[in-house]
């Protein structure tokens, strides 16, 4: 096999400086019982080319979203990643390094890291962030109980225009946590109250921006009004493109801001692996779930970094930890970091107005078409659409033509009829004008 | 030791590489975008007016700085990097190949599910060797990382007991050589945690376990035991330990970390299991990418498995369907949603690509392997280091510091010296039952020739060390990486966690 470099030479010579007669004697702990039973029916190694071939025809049985024009998003967007991006982030260094826990020997990964939470920090409009945790979803989740530690209130408020997969998240955590945490209905209008439920016996409230069906809302006044009443404004941000365009949540306010940032690290993947994005004000770092990579100096006083404040983790402070995060999303944060030290200040409002403008000429052409609507009056590079006809079926339709034109709501929001019509859609810069032109005349096609 | 100074700072390939927020040209960019449409904005009031403050290079000056960063790294294809319970296996590059197989990497989670039942085939492909080899009826797939999967498995676990009224079960028993993650986790799920002590043989004390369960038996949830243990032995008496757990009528938690040791030989349904997570990334090869991601699948019992979170695959004659929704169809009892979109897909293909590599006998074989290094290990090294327990052990050796006493040498000056040898030291002061301790785990992918160096390096560093007159040498120790020992405590004193414009400096560390 391989992978395996020992000899059949090197087992006898090792097992006799061991004094064992052979390698099953060495597992003379486990129990025969269970030793005995353990018949495991699964084929037999395979060479590189035959693993090749059999992943090969199982991703060929997939539509994927290079093949047709695509304009789905939901919290994953498809994005251009630079071509020394991907390969920066296959050098051997970072991709085979452990968790940086000898920091002599790990400066290449504590820097970069460094650079990550201060990029970061400097997009959300904060004053720290940390290494990053598994995803969106879950950064949101930890904001929540991050929250009712720092006000020690147990109570949260969640807006409808929150991701429902950050909304489950977080309610499964609440749920076993003993938190009481109200989900406010989706909110396709962005018409919902949330300045009347604010009161002293809120943690935090928690609101997506852009919202999920693609609305701009400023929430200045709403963080002024928790503030007010002792509670944190928690503001989520599933398109981390957005950052390069609009005011970042740091400036109107913002206690906690957590993000996915997938849509800049690489490709949709199925969804996963992302990175999960974290950063707060300094006042509430000792709360704060996750490593931190922090600069110090050496024994010969040179600059360099180690991970710090650990006493707020699992491997020192155990049941009383702020999180039991340990494995985080490393590689995914260094690809998030690399394509922004690519893209530059510049380069960063420059894709953002990029994005910004397909979605508006998309926006354009599919609100032309009789009996579609754009629900939002605002938004980055994803809105939704009112069709009056069921989305569901219309997406899968398009699909038939090969375009991926949109997510249905229903997919997330099966109890809510009046959310059966509408179809959640997104443009980035990987979509032409052809490709525009293409999916309004499908979608033109598939309403008629 | 005295080190040549150079006017650059540079040592020939050490080359050192400041922030990239110190190589700013403004304006600059490495990223050239097609031509801005002409259009009306639609933001509102929400266009950013002020400069973000993030740096502009060009392509080849961010391609020479991550380069050089990689550099200040040890990783698993240059050296052994020994790190006990963290399996630091080679990571095979077809995995990689296979996860960027646009068919794989280009697709989106919610696709209409006509789209994508390749990747739905992946997942339960997965699924399925998971639960051929540990002989368990279900798998949860999303947990991100082995946390998380210790998560899943005791939401499970209190789902269950909610759901036949035994809600007052509020105590998880947790072995006091356990990782610290199953504590956390413990007090995540709201569960208070009492600590089982081990034996001298390094073991879970039976008898204190079973008093235990006697005093509050009917209030324990579950019980959490890493087997093989962080101690590196197999829990003997496990089998035992899942009659007296399912007796008090709660449930066995099984820590899967060290999982790498059995693959292929043991499957933990036949020990009476109710759940156990699976780091993908230490026995199924996917790389650890510096500190994740991770995949922590968590195979289930017949009792937890209806608690699973959502989403998971569904194979009928209409081929794979995908169940997202807590509370429906087969997901009725399911605890719900613990992950955005589908789990860590991409690490599922790796892992996948893995398994079908290597096949039911070249797992068997690299556990066997596994095992054989480490006892090798303990066998050579135990002629001038102290072994805590008697072996054989399994995947991983652990020596405590009586062979280092009166030196004025300590287990961290010995870690420091193996950096100047080329190699990355063992796990430290892990497991707290051990004084001292030296966790190593050399695991399979390692050649005789490369133990061989290793332990000839730990013997002469022991060797010195006993000799004595070496501790000021030992102390300074590491003299040859990038970097010498970090100042940690200044680090955590006066934290500086970002980079900040000169100007700004003052203001943001006296608001700390």
């Amino acid at each position: 096999m391989r992978y395996l470099p020992l000899s059949e030479a090197n087992r006898r010579d090792m097992l006799g400086v061991i004094g064992a007669k052979s390698v099953d004697e060495l597992f003379r702990d486990l129990p025969a019982a269970a030793l005995a039973k353990a018949r495991i029916d699964l084929p037999k190694s395979a060479s590189e080319i035959e693993v090749e071939r059999a992943l090969s025809a199982m991703a060929a049985k997939n539509l994927n979203c290079g093949q047709g024009p695509s304009f789905l998003g939901c919290g994953n967007y498809r994005h251009h990643t630079p071509a020394s991006a991907d390969y920066i982030i296959q050098r051997g260094e970072f991709l085979t390094a452990y968790t940086p826990y000898q920091p002599e020997i790990s400066q290449g990964t504590l820097q970069a890291i460094f650079e990550f939470q201060s990029q970061v920090a400097l997009i959300t409009g904060m004053e720290v962030a940390n290494a990053s945790m598994y995803d969106g979803a879950t950064a949101c989740a930890e904001a929540v109980t991050m929250a009712t530690r720092v006000t020690k209130r147990n109570k949260a408020l969640l807006s409808g225009s929150l991701h429902p997969h950050y909304r489950d998240v977080t309610l499964t955590n609440a749920k076993f946590l003993d938190l009481d945490v109200e989900a406010l209905p989706p909110d396709p209008m962005a018409v919902e109250d949330l300045l009347g439920r604010v009161d002293d016996t809120l943690a935090c409230v928690v609101v997506q921006t852009p919202g999920f069906f693609g609305h701009l809302t400023d929430y200045a006044v709403l963080a002024k009004t928790c503030h007010a009443a002792g509670c944190l404004l928690v503001v989520c941000v599933t398109e981390p493109v957005s950052l390069g365009l609009i005011t970042p949540p740091g400036h109107i306010g913002a206690d906690i801001v957590v993000g996915e940032g997938q849509s800049l690290a690489g490709p949709a993947c199925f969804g996963g692996p992302g990175v999960g994005l974290f950063a707060t004000r300094e006042k509430f770092l000792r709360q704060m779930p996750g490593r931190l990579a922090g600069e110090t100096t050496d024994e010969d006083g040179r600059r360099g970094w180690v991970l710090t404040l650990s006493t707020r983790e699992q491997h020192i402070r155990r049941e009383k930890a702020t999180s039991n995060i340990c494995t985080n999303s490393g590689l995914i944060a260094l690809a998030f970091s690399v394509h922004m030290t690519l893209l530059g200040e510049a380069g960063f409002t420059n894709l953002a107005q990029l994005n910004h403008a397909t979605a508006v000429s998309l926006a354009e052409k599919l609100e032309a078409i009789k009996g579609v609507k754009v629900l939002p009056q605002t938004f980055f590079n994803e809105f939704a659409l009112k069709l009056g006809k069921p989305a569901a079926g219309v997406a899968d339709k398009l699909a038939a033509k090969g375009i991926l034109g949109g997510v249905p709501a229903s997919r997330f929001y099966p109890t809510f009829p009046e959310l059966t019509d509408v179809l959640l859609v997104a443009a980035t810069e990987t979509n032409t004008p052809a490709d525009l032109d293409a999916f309004a005349a499908a979608l033109k096609e598939v309403l008629s | 030791m005295t080190k040549p100074t150079t006017a650059s700072g540079n040592r020939g390939l050490q080359l050192e590489q400041g922030l990239i927020f110190e190589q700013d040209t403004p304006g600059a960019t490495a990223v050239d975008l097609p031509a801005l449409p002409h259009t009306r904005d639609r933001l509102g009031g929400m266009k950013n007016t002020k400069r973000i403050g993030l740096p502009g290079m060009s392509e080849p000056e961010v391609v020479r700085h991550y380069t050089r960063l990689s550099q200040k790294n040890y990783s698993i294809d240059s050296g052994f990097y020994p790190l006990g319970s963290c399996t630091m296996k080679h990571n095979p590059r077809l995995n990689e190949k296979m996860a960027r197989l646009p068919g794989f990497a280009d697709v989106h989670p919610f696709q209409p599910v006509s789209t994508i039942q390749g990747a739905l085939e992946l997942i339960d492909t997965t699924a399925h060797w998971l639960k051929a080899l540990t002989g368990m009826p279900a798998v949860a797939m999303s947990p991100a990382a082995g946390a998380h999967g210790e998560l899943c498995g005791l939401m499970c676990i209190k789902a269950a007991h909610i759901a036949k009224n035994q809600g007052n079960r509020t105590i998880v028993l947790v072995p006091e050589s356990a990782h610290g993650t199953n504590p956390a986790t413990a007090a995540l799920c709201g569960y208070s945690v009492e600590s089982i002590p081990a034996n001298s043989e390094g073991r879970v004390d039976l008898a204190a376990l079973k008093a235990a369960l006697e005093r509050s038996g009917s209030n324990v949830a579950a019980v959490m035991i890493t087997n093989p243990n962080t101690c590196g032995l197999f829990e003997r008496e496990c089998i035992q330990v899942a009659d007296m757990v399912h007796a008090a009528g709660a449930y066995f938690y099984m820590d899967g970390a060290n999982f790498n040791a059995i693959v292929g030989r043991l499957r933990i349904g036949d020990l009476g299991v109710d759940a156990m997570h699976i780091n993908l990334h230490k026995t199924f090869s996917t790389p650890h990418g510096g500190g994740g991601p991770g995949a922590g699948p968590t195979v289930l019992s017949a009792a937890l498995a209806a608690f699973a979170p959502v989403p998971f695959v569904v194979h009928d004659a209409q081929g794979y369907s995908v169940e997202e929704q807590a509370g429906f169809g087969a997901a009725k009892d399911s605890f719900g949603r613990m992950k955005g979109y589908h789990g860590q897909f991409g690490v599922f293909v790796r892992a996948l690509s893995y398994m079908l590599a290597m096949g039911s006998d070249g797992l068997k074989q690299a556990s066997g392997d596994a095992v054989l290094n480490a006892n090798y290990l303990m066998a050579r090294l135990s002629t001038e280091l102290t072994p805590a327990f008697p072996g054989p052990c399994m995947h991983e050796c652990v020596f405590d510091d009586r062979f280092l006493k009166g030196t004025g040498v300590t287990t961290l000056d010995i870690a420091k010296a193996l950096i100047d040898e080329g190699v990355h030291p063992p796990t430290m002061y892990f497991p707290l039952v051990v004084h001292g301790a030296l966790l190593m785990e050399p695991t399979e992918t390692e050649s005789k020739a490369t133990l061989d160096q290793f332990v000839d390096s730990l013997l002469h560093l022991a060797r010195k060390a006993k000799a004595g007159g070496a501790e000021a040498e030992f102390k300074s120790a590491p003299q040859l990486s990038p970097r010498r020992r970090l100042d940690e405590t200044k680090a955590a004193r006066k934290p500086v966690l970002r980079w900040t414009p000169p100007a700004a400096g003052a203001a943001s560390q006296a608001a700390e």
